[in-house]
């Protein structure tokens, strides 16, 4: 600790920090505009310089690390001179154009100018101009404003991986701009609206449609994927018209993703369902709550009484809230039901029944920077958790050693140690080498199921897997670690793989061995929440593919598209069209719902109150932002009343809080978390050792904008370059052994459905695959997203026998 | 790569006139009487790189050669004077990695061309004062980084690199011991910023040219983020010649304080503009006779001492200064980097300052507020003063600004650009004030 004095307090500091952080600490305000806590400092902008005895000239306090003896002085004449001479330099090329600038009013050029400058100016000369750049849908460029303090650059660098703006030329002529006709692509851009302490830099979407002071800002928390990132949602006369993160540093730290960010949109879309509809003989007609209530209990009752409860299938969004979860389950428990289940991604469920507790990822979000090995499997983590993916960032610039097993090659933004890139069916194969090479290494004699046996004793270990294996026992790297922290993680593509039972055992082997945190990365805002209250079937009851490979009579949707959002596009589609009766809980009106007989218009996140629970198990309730747009009402009231309507009992609530309460039975939500988190299996699982291998896999990712509906509808995130359309992505090699050429077009079939789709040419793509992106209507005739799948040309004859069978 | 037109260019590099020699000291230059000066051959023939071999071949201590550096009193040339030997002793002495070393050859202020004399004529001794300095240092690289307009100076450096690479005076293992230093030339591409020496720094590693903040510095953090040390040219070539006659003969060339002979590079009205290679403390009435006096037969006005970045000295002030360190510290400027810029009577000192401050204008690298935006506003409003359209209160806020900008930067381009106009206002304040009430010029009346 070293001894400081600032403006006449005495104080006690780490050593090593600086003098802004020790201002800070004791809330001391320094002006600044390019110094931020996350970023690296710049000290460019000298709006922090202070007076420091001693010191012949001020110092940047953001640059200046404290001395012990040190006295600082903040408010000095001196100190005040520099800052305010530094404002002036400021404002004399900064147009004068607040009334109609989005910053206006939250901006820390106004403010700090409030405070440190002059009423007038002395600048008479002609002022600078900057051309302004397009650097893409979501962020708007104003660069007269720009004050060269260099956090955007500095973040994209720093947080975002990849440096995609940049500041050219020299003195007056210096201007921040992207790579020629470039715009800026990171999943993370948004956050260099909120780091822009001027308007340079502003919301693309929110242009000019609200003053920050005519907002209301409540908090929330961010429904699209399982970080739990808090969000602060502005809304003026009920409509959302921003989302802002909320600092959480454990969680999300300062960030928020673009998918969090700009998915309000997808809120105020047309799309919006506001009354409920039933189908009369094949066309909708809009009418009352009480009428549709009435019908769909009616459907659901009879169903049920005349076929059993086994006739129902509830298909419930990992999205939706724990209170929706658990009532739905209950309502269909009543119908005596037990076809629940929220897995729609999931193909392999043999795991069922195996679990100690709920599958998560195994440590906390903060942990993750500390790690010193990390094993992803199956994982494309930009697109599966953006901001997740910063903290791995933050690890690996921490001189962790990244090993990715993947079919996929996309660039994580961050140095990879060791990759192989094989087929989904050969992943298995690649655990089961670094599991073998492990337990050499180790020399342990590993206790496995005989199948586990029989598949490593016929495996080679290879160089490169070798090297991962020695990587994770901390050998290898520049100096040897004794306990190194390890991660082991499972993606979205492991987890929706038929072989997710081989490779999650192979990750538990193997984290075993080498004493491994970790688990799977579950992809929902609530996964975990819906898995540790038990919605999915218990014994006798059908999974969520099951339902749809062994049609059901009535359908119960909660917040889906059934093609969109589950496994296999093409059995969802004809599961839903032969149905007798389909009754779906919704916030939009969808192509996807057309074989749905009534559609219940339910409230979204905003208008809803409601508990998530995160990847690390954090359960976290919010309130409704807004009032719910025409006749929506939350779905847990929705479901109360179809449960009332239905005659069953034990429906009594009149708040989501009491619902809560119920789930969590009166204990700490904490506590009941803490026991039933555990990634590990009751007894030793026996592995399919032989597959049958048809040669082409199919790999069939979500693309992060086209993860759930809400994101589906929101328009600037879909004019982004992440949302292309699904196309035949395939490696040169593969292209030319299947004997096509990029940009023809082929005819993709898995199962019995197909697609017409481009070749497109991705060297990403493991040879033996092709990547085709699922939830679009451009890929909804197909299957799995990964499982076997056939390319063949699209000749004329094709379109004809077609157009004649149509 | 060193072509056969640049081999040819090198050998035809051709020594100045003897006479144009007369009151000189060559150290720095001592080839320059030679018949081919750039050559291996001729610096060998003057005893070159035998001071690299004896030191290395007898393993002489570092701290050794570092007390004959102190004892010298040779001071940074580049023009912040800061003593050499100090500087070296500031380099880690044990660190596991590799150590750089960077010469810095980037001169580009105005009136500022002493080092590319040395590139031109005795790239070799500076070759050797480098290798010197990475075997004191325990530098395993070293990077000469040259100036991106002065193209052919830098292909002699290079074709130089490689005749003492070929007679194995760099490379590994030199003279059959455990000693291996690898030298190569960097040119840049003209920025003034880039003669910084931790933008030469981020300019090496291929990034834009910017000043990085103080500390680190580059003793702990330069090149590639490792220890590095920066030398001027000059400082370079002066220390084969401190390793041979001792740090005291060479202090004793100057006087207290200022070591050794100094490079000056004389501009302007002068009959016979050109580098003269003094000893320290030369007056500089015998400066100016070496280069001829005023041209025409003028009368001196002012004079520029040590480049544009120091205070401008009126006729006066300087006549009876001494050409050194404390010399011209006591007149009220500078020595910087002994670039000598001198102007007669006929000068406009107005549009003077507005050349010179339109140099800082476009050569601030923009990186700190008060340098991007000021030297602009600087720029502009001494721009307005010639067009005739001054008004009085510019001069209180042409100081006032300046004075905002200097001392508030990351680097020193802030103050060197305040520094004319703060002593231009101040020494010839009358033409100032005569510009704006008349709208032209007191000098020649335009």
């Amino acid at each position: 600790m070293v001894k400081i004095e600032i403006d006449g307090k005495a104080l006690e500091v780490e050593y090593g920090s600086t003098i802004i952080d020790a201002a800070d600490k004791v809330g001391i305000a320094i002006p600044r505009f390019c110094y931020h806590k996350k970023l690296s400092v710049a000290a460019n902008c000298r709006m922090c310089l202070v007076q420091v005895e001693k010191f012949a000239k001020p110092l940047p306090a953001c640059a200046t690390p404290v001395a012990d003896g040190m006295k600082i002085f903040t408010r000095s004449k001196e100190a005040v001179e520099a800052q305010q001479s530094v404002m002036e330099f400021l404002l004399i090329n900064h147009p004068l154009d607040c009334p109609i600038c989005d910053q206006g009013g939250e901006c820390d050029l106004q403010d700090i100018a409030v405070a440190y400058g002059a009423s007038g100016s002395r600048y008479t000369e002609e002022k600078r101009v900057v051309i302004n750049k397009n650097i893409g849908p979501l962020i708007s460029t104003d660069m007269t404003r720009c004050i060269q303090c260099t956090r955007c650059v500095r973040f994209l660098k720093e947080v975002g991986g990849m440096q995609e703006l940049g500041l050219i030329n020299r003195g007056e002529h210096a201007e921040i701009t992207a790579y020629v006709d470039k715009s800026v692509n990171s999943e993370l851009s948004g956050n260099i609206i909120d780091l822009c302490p001027v308007g340079a830099l502003t919301s693309k979407p929110f242009r000019y449609t609200a003053r920050g002071w005519e907002l209301t800002r409540r908090p929330s928390i961010a429904p699209h994927d399982g970080l739990g990132s808090h969000i602060e949602v502005h809304v003026k006369d009920n409509k959302v018209m921003r989302v802002l993160p909320r600092e959480k540093e454990s969680i999300n730290e300062c960030w928020l993703s673009d998918r969090d960010r700009y998915s309000y949109e997808g809120l105020n879309s047309p799309d919006r369902l506001k009354t409920p509809m039933i189908k009369h003989n094949g066309t909708w007609a809009e009418t009352d709550w009480k009428t549709a209530l009435e019908f769909a209990a009616g459907q659901l009752k009879d169903i049920t009484k005349q076929y059993g409860g086994d006739a129902l299938g509830v298909l419930v969004s990992p999205n939706s809230t724990m209170e929706e979860g658990y009532l739905i389950k209950q309502l269909a428990h009543g119908l005596g039901c037990d076809n629940v289940d929220y897995r729609l991604r999931q193909t392999d469920f043999r795991l069922d029944g195996k679990r100690v507790g709920t599958p998560w990822m195994g440590c906390n979000i903060q942990e993750i920077e500390e790690l010193d090995r990390i094993l992803l499997i199956g994982s494309n983590l930009r697109n599966e958790h953006p901001l997740l993916a910063q903290r791995f960032r933050k690890a690996v610039n921490n001189g962790a050693e990244l090993s990715i097993v993947s079919p996929l090659d996309n660039d994580p933004l961050m140095d990879i140690a060791h990759k192989v890139i094989v087929r989904p069916n050969d992943m298995v194969n690649i655990l089961g080498q670094i599991l073998k090479a492990m337990s050499k290494i180790q020399r342990l004699s590993l206790c496995l199921p005989p199948s586990l046996e029989l598949l490593l004793s016929n495996i080679k270990v290879r160089d490169n897997t070798q090297a991962m294996a020695e990587s994770l026992a901390g050998l290898g790297g520049e100096i040897d670690l004794i306990a190194p922290k390890v991660g082991i993680f499972l993606g979205n593509m492991a987890l929706s793989d038929p072989r997710f039972t081989e490779m999650y055992s192979m990750a538990e082997a193997i984290g075993g061995i080498c004493g491994a945190k970790g688990g799977i990365l579950p992809a929902s805002a609530n996964s975990t929440g819906m898995h540790l209250m038990g919605v999915m079937p218990c014994t006798l009851g059908m999974h969520a593919r099951a339902m749809l490979e062994a049609p059901r009579r009535a359908y119960l949707l909660l917040n889906i598209e059934p093609e969109l959002d589950c496994q296999h596009a093409a059995l969802a589609n004809a599961a839903m069209a032969q149905a007798e009766c389909v009754v779906a809980l919704t916030a939009f009106k969808s192509a996807a719902l057309e074989n749905a007989d009534v559609l219940l218009p339910i409230a979204p996140f905003t208008e809803t109150s409601g508990t998530f629970m995160s990847m690390e198990g954090r359960v976290q309730s919010f309130q409704a932002v807004a009032k719910p747009l025409g006749e929506c009402r939350p779905a847990w009231k929705v479901l109360r009343v179809l449960a009332n309507t239905l005659g069953l009992k034990d429906f009594d609530f009149d708040s989501s809080e009491q619902v809560k309460d119920k789930i969590f039975n009166g204990e700490k939500p904490s506590a009941v978390v803490w026991r039933s988190m555990n990634n590990n299996l009751k007894e030793l699982v026996e592995i399919q050792v032989n597959v049958k291998d048809h040669g082409l896999q199919r790999i069939g990712e979500v693309p992060q904008y086209e993860s759930d509906p809400i994101v589906r509808r929101s328009a600037p995130l879909q004019k982004t370059k992440y949302n292309t359309k699904p196309m035949a992505r395939m490696r040169a090699e593969q292209i030319a052994a299947l004997g096509l050429v990029e940009g023809e077009t082929v005819l993709v079939k898995q199962d019995k459905g197909s697609a017409v789709l481009q070749v497109k040419l991705d060297s990403h793509v493991a040879m033996g695959c092709v990547r085709v992106t699922a939830s679009h209507e451009g890929s909804v005739g197909l299957g799995d997203l990964m499982g076997d799948i056939t390319v063949e040309k699209h000749t004329v004859e094709v379109n004809q026998q077609e157009a004649e069978t149509a | 790569m060193a072509t056969k037109e640049m081999k040819a260019r090198v050998t035809k590099t051709k020594a100045p006139v003897m006479s144009a020699l007369k009151g000189q000291t060559l150290l720095c230059l001592r080839t320059l009487t030679e018949k081919n000066p750039a050559s291996l051959a001729t610096y060998e023939q003057l005893g070159g790189y035998t001071q690299l071999k004896r030191l290395v071949t007898e393993k002489v201590k570092a701290v050794d050669i570092i007390t004959q550096v102190k004892v010298s009193g040779l001071r940074g040339r580049g023009g912040a004077g800061f003593p050499t030997g100090l500087k070296w002793s500031f380099m880690p002495r044990y660190f596991d990695g590799t150590k750089y070393l960077v010469c810095n050859s980037d001169e580009g202020e105005p009136g500022t061309f002493k080092d590319r004399d040395i590139l031109r004529y005795n790239p070799h001794q500076l070759i050797e004062g480098m290798a010197i300095a990475a075997y004191t240092l325990g530098a395993r690289v070293g990077y000469n980084y040259i100036h991106g307009e002065i193209w052919q100076d830098y292909e002699i450096f290079e074709a130089a690199l490689q005749e003492a690479r070929a007679a194995g005076y760099i490379g590994e293992n030199l003279f059959g011991t455990n000693f291996s230093v690898d030298l190569y030339a960097v040119h840049g591409y003209g920025a003034y910023i880039c003669g910084e020496e931790t933008a030469l720094i981020e300019s090496i590693e291929g990034k834009k040219g910017q000043p990085r903040f103080k500390p680190p510095f580059p003793a702990s953090y330069g090149v590639f983020g490792k220890p590095t040390n920066v030398n001027n040219t000059e400082s370079f070539a002066s220390i084969p010649w401190i390793l041979q006659h001792g740090g005291q003969a060479f202090a004793e060339l100057g006087v207290p304080n200022s070591g050794g002979t100094k490079l000056f590079s004389v501009s302007g009205h002068v009959e016979k503009p050109g580098n003269f290679e003094v000893k320290m403390g030369t007056t500089f009435k015998e400066l100016l006779d070496m280069a001829d006096g005023v041209w025409k037969g003028r009368k001196l006005k002012a004079v520029i001492p040590g480049g544009p970045s120091t205070p401008v000295m009126t006729a006066d002030m300087i006549m009876n200064a001494t050409m050194d360190y404390d010399g011209l510290s006591k007149a009220g400027s500078s020595l910087g980097a002994g670039s000598m810029i001198v102007m007669d009577e006929t000068t406009c000192m107005v549009k003077t300052l507005k050349r010179l401050s339109y140099f800082f204008f476009e050569e601030s690298c923009g990186q700190c507020t008060p340098c991007r935006e000021g030297t602009g506003w600087v720029y502009r409003i001494i721009n307005r003063i010639t067009e005739g359209n001054g008004k009085m209160e510019d001069l209180d806020l042409l100081t006032d600004v300046s004075s905002n900008i200097s001392g508030r930067t990351i680097c020193a381009l802030g103050d060197a650009a305040a520094t004319p106009v703060l002593s231009f206002i101040k020494h010839f304040r009358l033409e100032f004030e005569y510009y704006i009430q008349h709208g032209k010029s007191m000098v020649d009346g335009k």
